[in-house]
């Protein structure tokens, strides 16, 4: 048998001490270790979740698309004050008169931040990027307006070159539609819509964000992204209206739980919150009435689903019934609390020239009547059915246990809560594996058509199950309408074939928009419709502004409570 | 050595099975990376969007290209192996950070992670070995019951409550440390403090129970007959074995906080790889769910296999022979 190796000399001593004698001496080299020195920004806004791309034929999220709005520019770009779409790299534009001919015509200082010019072949090629299938952009839906857009993207058609969008000339683009749309200078604002840079997409293929420097259009260019850390911007100086911009340098940090996006607030780290779910919802009463805080109107809409295909949700008397039992003034006062809306149409108000119509209220004693008239007086006979939500928020189980308490104490009928994980809900949804089901819309443009299209018969997002040939042919009516009193009066029938007459979908509320900063310290913030804020308007006031104002909090403390919901999975922002 | 050399080729193996376990069962959970609120606009881009990442093949061929050993058909009619793969250290596309790779992320999120995780260690075993040695030695005073009493206090309360109320405390009402953010050595204390706090209570109660037990040993009683002091008894004698159940939790304690904690770098929003081991799994990110297990269990397996090796510095009763 070999003797034993024992451990010998300085280990040997060291040995039965190593951990605790030496756990000090190196905690305190590793604390002096950490330094990382990064300059302060003009500007420190905290964005939402981390982006899960800056690439804008590929983001779909609100915090991607509101980065890339400031590093890539349209043709058309939105006013900081409502989001019209104003003059972006397009100085200005000539309509056919039967609206399905745009020629746009592009500035002559439009340069991207790497010196080359910014010609019409550049637009040619982002938005052909966009459609082109081995992209595989999810969004390529807002260029099928464009004349044979469809038709490529889904391979029917090979040949980019039928489709319509067109450079004349170096500074002029010619854009046919397959419909007169109302609306497309809004989609021309869109990020999906924006100029990207060929060549740097050729050399790096999908990281060319990831390369330095990146070739930007907008007002902004990219100088670091650190996943989970920051986005660093910086003035792009070859931007046509870089005289305008007005900070230098902007940070945008990523961050998911509300309580640590108010403490950053709060002490002056950050100046900037504009993400509606980072304010922590248990604070939401005592916050809202503080000056700094701003609740406005979004174009979002939160809604119950029916799925059709399974009875007796098939039955539109039985559907409306559920809907005239959910008191919704009562879910927006006693639950969400943030400015909501009660809504009875789907499109929420606001959108111009779209006069919302009233959809059904609350009036227990005739849902009670249809009830029983579908065969299930005072509930009696009801099949057992599911509430499908998710877990990303507390919300959503809250707002089920009152639908269930409303159904319950105005139907009679009992509805078993069934939530699930996030994507598990989403396939649930797709599949149609569910009965009724809580979903959300946030619209990608100020037109009734963002919310309504998503309801004829082949859309993806459809998810109900529900194929109504007068819905699909009034939408198709509207859309080549070129007269838009006309219009509305389409949409305007569609929507109450969709809410009132067919009670398809329940809508609940109407979305608030929240952010917050000191409007003292901070200007150029506008609320709007889309709940964007370009950045090159946004500019502080006074040089000094390290101890704000708004430093102490009434209360600060967030319990254990708050903080387990406010780690909660972060909301993954449905859409840009 | 040569044991050590067998033990670490044990180890490729076992990488294996579990990074191919990982897979599978990702591929099992319900839903996908591009399952969204809104749908891709057509088939045909959904079709593309699975074809780009390979989703539409079988699991074991995606596995097999994950793994780099895939040999495929290129387009001019040629056989090749796949470029890439696990094999040869490349970790794939992330799906959800559609322009990362799931090596850059590791990358920029993994050296935070370590620095953060190895200052919680010595934070933790330079409070909890003192402290468990100190209720051990005073049992019965009160310095004893104020130890174990700390001890099992700072067990009991978790990160999620700790992190908010140092941040309360320190970093709102003294404006001592920033709230949260990553960059100096201020903004470290307080995630230090919150992920170590738990370990330090742990490793002291292990300890403490170590040391109870083995100072009821025949060779203590024998020590003291010989006429030892006291400090000697309990440093040399007692301690060294007592530490032992430590040094075993060290491994599996070290691995966990190298690679992050999910709670304390949401609550200080630090920019480490924690955050990505749960998140990556709620939103389906394969590629990033199994790069991440392999990291965990290639660093987990690393340092139990240096625990075992501490062992037989420490425990003269343990030797690892041929």
């Amino acid at each position: 048998m070999p003797p034993a190796r024992r451990p010998v000399g300085l280990v040997r001593r060291l040995g039965f001490r190593v951990p605790g004698c030496l756990a000090v001496p190196v905690l305190v080299l590793l604390l002096a270790g950490c330094t990382r020195s990064v300059p302060s920004a003009d500007l420190v806004i905290i964005n939402g979740a981390e982006p899960e791309s800056l690439d804008p034929a590929i983001l779909t999220g609100q915090a991607d698309g509101r980065v890339a709005l400031e590093l890539f520019e349209g043709l058309t770009r939105y006013d900081p004050a409502n989001a019209a779409p104003i003059p972006g790299l397009a100085e200005r534009w000539d309509i056919s008169p039967d609206g399905r001919i745009y020629t746009f015509h592009l500035r002559t200082n439009a340069l991207w931040s790497t010196g080359e010019p910014i010609t019409a072949r550049d637009f040619v090629y982002s938005w052909l990027r966009v459609l082109n299938p081995d992209t595989a952009s999810e969004y390529a839906g807002q260029l099928f307006y464009l004349e044979n857009g469809e038709e490529y993207c889904t391979g029917k058609i090979k040949d980019p070159s039928r489709v319509g969008v067109k450079a004349t000339d170096d500074r002029t683009l010619r854009v046919e539609l397959k419909n007169p749309t109302p609306f497309f200078l809004d989609l021309c604002a869109l990020q999906t819509l924006r100029v990207v840079p060929r060549q740097a997409i050729a050399k790096y293929g999908d990281r060319w964000l990831m390369a330095r420097p990146v070739p930007c259009s907008g007002a902004y260019e990219l100088v670091a992204w650190r996943v989970n850390d920051r986005i660093r911007l910086r003035k792009n100086r070859r931007y046509w209206d870089a005289a305008h911009t007005r900070c230098e340098t902007v940070d945008l940090l990523p961050c998911t739980s509300a309580n640590t996006a108010l403490n950053l607030y709060a002490t002056g780290a950050a100046d900037v919150v504009w993400d509606k779910n980072l304010v922590p919802v248990e604070l939401l009463d005592l916050l809202l009435k503080r000056p700094d805080f701003h609740s406005f109107p979004y174009l979002g809409t939160y809604f119950i689903r029916f799925n059709v295909t399974r009875r007796p949700f098939d039955q539109p008397r039985v559907r409306k019934a559920f809907a005239l039992a959910i008191d919704k003034k009562r879910i927006v006062e006693k639950i969400t609390k943030g400015g909501e809306q009660p809504a009875s149409s789907y499109t929420p108000p606001g959108i111009p020239g779209y006069e919302t119509p009233e959809g059904l209220g609350h009036e227990p004693p005739a849902a009670r009547k249809l009830l029983a008239e579908a065969g299930f007086p005072d509930g009696r006979g009801f099949p057992s059915f599911q509430y499908l939500c998710d877990t990303t928020s507390h919300l959503h189980e809250q707002i089920a246990v009152e639908l269930q308490d409303m159904w319950q104490r105005e139907l009679g009928v009992h509805v078993e809560i069934r939530k699930m994980e996030w994507k598990t809900y989403l396939r649930a949804q797709g599949e149609l594996d569910y009965d009724l089901c809580r979903s959300s819309w946030i619209g990608d443009y100020k037109d009734a058509n963002t919310f309504l299209d998503m309801f004829m018969s082949n859309n993806g997002n459809n998810r109900t199950g529900w194929k109504n040939p007068r819905y699909d042919a009034l939408l198709r009516a509207a859309n080549a309408q070129l007269d838009r009193t006309k219009r509305e009066k389409i949409l305007q029938q569609a929507e109450i074939l969709l809410v009132r007459e067919e009670a398809l979908i329940v809508p609940l509320y109407f979305y608030a928009g929240l952010e917050y900063h000191d409007e003292d310290r901070i200007k150029g913030i506008f609320p709007n419709l889309l709940d964007v804020h370009p950045i090159q308007a946004i500019y502080k006031v006074g040089r000094n502004s390290h101890a704000p104002p708004h430093a102490r909090l009434a209360e600060p403390q967030p319990s254990a409570a708050e903080t387990s919901s406010a780690l909660a999975v972060p909301l993954p922002a449905p859409g840009p | 050595m040569t044991y050590l050399l067998k033990r670490l080729a044990s180890l490729i193996p076992l990488v294996l099975v579990i990074s191919f376990l990982a897979f599978e069962v990702m591929h099992l959970a319900p839903g996908g990376p591009f399952d969204r609120e809104r749908a891709p606009v057509s088939e045909e881009i959904k079709r593309a969007l699975a074809a780009r990442y390979h989703l539409d093949e079988p699991v074991w061929k995606q596995y097999l290209r994950y793994l780099g050993l895939l040999r495929e058909k290129t387009p001019a009619g040629k056989w090749r192996i796949v470029e890439g793969g696990l094999l040869k250290g490349d970790f794939g596309p992330s799906m959800q950070y559609r322009n990362h790779t799931v090596t850059d992320i590791i990358a920029q999120g993994l050296p935070v992670s370590l620095w953060l995780g190895a200052m919680a260690f010595c934070f933790a075993t330079g409070l909890g070995i003192p402290l468990g040695f100190l209720t051990a030695v005073r049992k019965g005073n009160w310095q004893g019951y104020a130890g174990s009493f700390l001890a099992l206090l700072v067990i009991c309360v978790p990160a999620l409550v700790i992190g908010p109320m140092l941040i309360m405390v320190f970093s709102i009402q003294w404006r001592w440390f920033p709230v949260a953010l990553w960059g100096d050595a201020w903004h470290a204390v307080l995630p230090t403090l919150t992920l170590g706090l738990y370990f330090a209570g742990k490793i002291s109660r292990l300890l403490r129970e170590g040391m109870l037990t083995i100072l009821h040993a025949h060779f203590i009683t024998t020590a003291r007959a010989k006429g030892l002091s006291e400090t000697a008894v309990l440093l040399k004698h007692a301690f060294r074995l007592a530490v032992l159940p430590v040094v075993s939790y060290s491994g599996p304690l070290l691995a966990d906080l190298l690679t992050g904690s999910f709670v304390v770098e949401n609550i200080f929003q630090i920019p480490g790889i924690g955050v990505f081991m749960v998140n990556s799994v709620l939103n389906r990110d394969y590629t990033m769910v199994v790069g991440l297990v392999v990291l965990y269990a290639v660093l987990l397996l690393l340092l139990n296999l240096a625990v075992d090796f501490a062992y037989s510095l420490i425990d003269p009763r343990v030797k690892y022979y041929e």
